[in-house]
C-alpha cells in the first residue's frame, strides 16, 4: 500500500488500523482482496518511524497494533497537501511487449500474431472478470467507479492488440 | 440435416454477394454456424467484414446467395417471403445499435407494438409490454417518451420490445454502440439477466466488454470465421487486476 495513500486517509481523524483498513475495503470493493491483511500495519509503522505520523497519546492504552491510535503529525499533514497537489498516472507499459513481437518477427523463433492472440485471451478474461465485478456492484459504489476505470483500460489495451494483430498478420502475408 | 437437440440456429455453406462481375463483394463467405439453446454468442470484427450482414440473415432480414440455415429445426432459407415475414414477428427479436424506436409511441406503446402486429388482442399486449418494462427496470418510465429518455434507457425499451413475442433468440446488431460506459453496463447487465433465465442471444459487436461477457467469441474478418474463444474458466482472483505498490 503506498504510504501516502494511509496518510491521507487519517487526514479525516485519528484512526485505528482496522478502522483504515475498513475504509480502505469500502473504497476498492472487490479489489480489496488483492491488499495483504497485514499491510496497512506494516506502513503504519513505516510512517512512523518516518516522523508523519504519532501515536495518540491520549487515546492509546495498549502496544497491540490493532489498538493504536495513529494521528497525523505536522510533517504528515505536509506530506499529504504535497501529494493532493501532485500530478502522477501510471505509464502504460507497452514497449516491453511490443519489442517482443518484433523480435519474434525478426528471430523467427515465435508467430507474433500467435503471441497476440496468447495476450488477447488472457485480457478477455481479465476484463471479464472485472466486468462480471463490475455488473455486480450497485451503481453509485467508490469501487463500481474504480471497477469502471480498469475496463476502460483493458479495452483500450485489447484494441491495440487488434491493431497488433492486423499489422503483424498483413506483414506474414507479403512475406 | 437435422440440428441436434442443443443447437437452436445453425447454418451451412452460408453466403452473401452483393454485386456481380468485376464488382462482386462475398459479404458473407461460406460461413458454418451452431448456436446452442441457450447461449450468448458474441462476433467481433472490423466494420465491413460482414457481421451485421451475417446476422441480418440469421434473423431473415435477408437472403443468402448460398447456403442452408435453420431456426429450431426449421429449414428457413427456403421459406416464401410471407412465411420469413411471419418468422420475423414471431420467432426472431431484433435490437438495433440506433434503438430504431417509434419517437411518437411512449416506451409501452412501442412494447405492446410488435404483439399488436402478431395479432394479439389490445389487452394481451399491453399486459405483456407491462411485465417487460418491469423485468428491464423500466416500469415507471413507460409512459415517457423515447425522447425524455437516457440512450442506455432507450435501449432497455429496444430490447423489451424484441422479446415483445416470446422470440427463440434475439440478435443485437451493435447494442452498445452509441451508449456511454454507464449505459453499457446497463445493457450488459440486461442481457446477463436474460442469459441466466435461458434467452439465446447472438450479438455482433465492436464492444469488447460485450465480447468478454459471452459464452463464446468469434472473430470474423473479410466474410469468413478467423477464431473462435471460449473463455473458459472460473473467474479468476480480481487480485490481479491491481497492484498495491509498496
Amino acid at each position: 500500500m503506498q504510504q501516502e495513500v494511509v496518510l491521507a486517509m487519517l487526514a479525516k481523524e485519528p484512526s485505528h488500523g482496522y478502522e483504515l483498513r475498513a475504509r480502505l475495503d469500502r473504497a476498492l470493493g472487490p479489489l480489496g482482496e488483492a491488499m495483504n491483511a497485514g499491510q496497512i500495519y506494516v506502513t503504519l509503522s513505516r510512517l512512523e518511524k518516518a516522523g508523519l505520523v504519532a501515536r495518540d497519546e491520549l487515546t492509546d492504552s495498549s502496544d497491540h497494533p490493532d489498538r493504536k491510535v495513529y494521528i497525523l503529525t505536522p510533517a504528515g499533514a505536509e506530506r499529504v497537501a504535497e501529494w493532493f497537489s501532485e500530478v502522477s498516472w501510471p505509464k502504460p507499459d507497452l514497449a516491453e511487449f511490443h519489442l517482443k513481437l518484433v523480435a519474434a518477427a525478426q528471430g523467427g523463433l515465435a508467430d507474433p500474431s500467435a503471441i497476440v492472440d496468447m495476450q488477447r485471451r488472457s485480457l478477455l478474461r481479465r476484463l471479464r472478470d472485472a466486468q462480471r465485478a463490475a455488473m455486480a456492484e450497485e451503481n453509485n459504489s467508490d469501487a463500481a467507479l474504480l471497477l469502471e476505470g480498469i475496463v476502460l483500460r483493458l479495452q483500450a489495451d485489447l484494441r491495440w492488440l487488434e491493431a497488433c494483430e492486423r499489422t503483424w498478420t498483413d506483414r506474414r502475408g507479403k512475406r | 440435416m437435422k440440428t441436434s437437440g442443443g443447437t437452436l440456429v445453425a447454418c451451412r455453406g452460408l453466403r452473401k454477394d452483393y454485386g456481380s462481375g468485376e464488382g462482386l463483394v462475398r459479404a458473407v463467405d461460406e460461413v458454418d454456424l451452431d448456436v446452442a439453446r441457450g447461449e450468448t454468442l458474441a462476433v467481433m470484427g472490423p466494420s465491413g467484414c460482414g457481421k451485421s450482414t451475417l446476422l441480418h440473415l440469421l434473423g431473415g432480414l435477408d437472403r443468402a446467395t448460398a447456403g442452408e440455415l435453420w431456426l429450431n429445426d426449421r429449414r428457413i432459407d427456403e421459406l416464401s417471403e410471407r412465411a420469413l415475414a411471419q418468422l420475423r414477428r414471431h420467432e426472431v427479436g431484433f435490437v438495433f445499435q440506433a434503438f430504431h424506436l417509434m419517437e411518437e409511441l411512449t416506451a409501452q406503446e412501442n412494447v405492446e407494438l410488435p404483439a399488436l402486429l402478431a395479432g394479439r388482442t389490445p389487452r394481451q399486449a399491453r399486459g405483456r409490454a407491462r411485465q417487460l418494462l418491469e423485468e428491464v427496470g423500466l416500469a415507471d418510465r413507460s409512459r415517457h417518451l423515447p425522447s425524455a429518455l437516457s440512450g442506455g434507457q432507450r435501449q432497455r425499451v429496444a430490447i423489451a420490445r424484441a422479446l415483445a413475442n416470446d422470440p427463440l433468440v434475439v440478435l443485437a446488431d451493435e447494442p452498445t454502440g452509441n451508449l456511454d460506459s454507464a449505459a453499457t453496463l446497463e445493457v450488459l447487465r440486461l442481457f446477463e439477466n436474460l442469459h441466466a433465465r435461458g434467452l439465446t442471444l447472438v450479438v455482433v459487436t465492436h464492444d469488447e466488454r460485450i465480447a468478454a461477457t459471452a459464452d463464446r467469441l468469434i472473430s470474423m474478418r473479410d466474410g469468413a470465421f478467423v477464431d473462435e474463444t471460449r473463455l473458459t474458466g472460473g473467474i479468476g482472483s480480481l487480485a490481479g487486476l491491481i497492484e498495491f505498490g509498496g
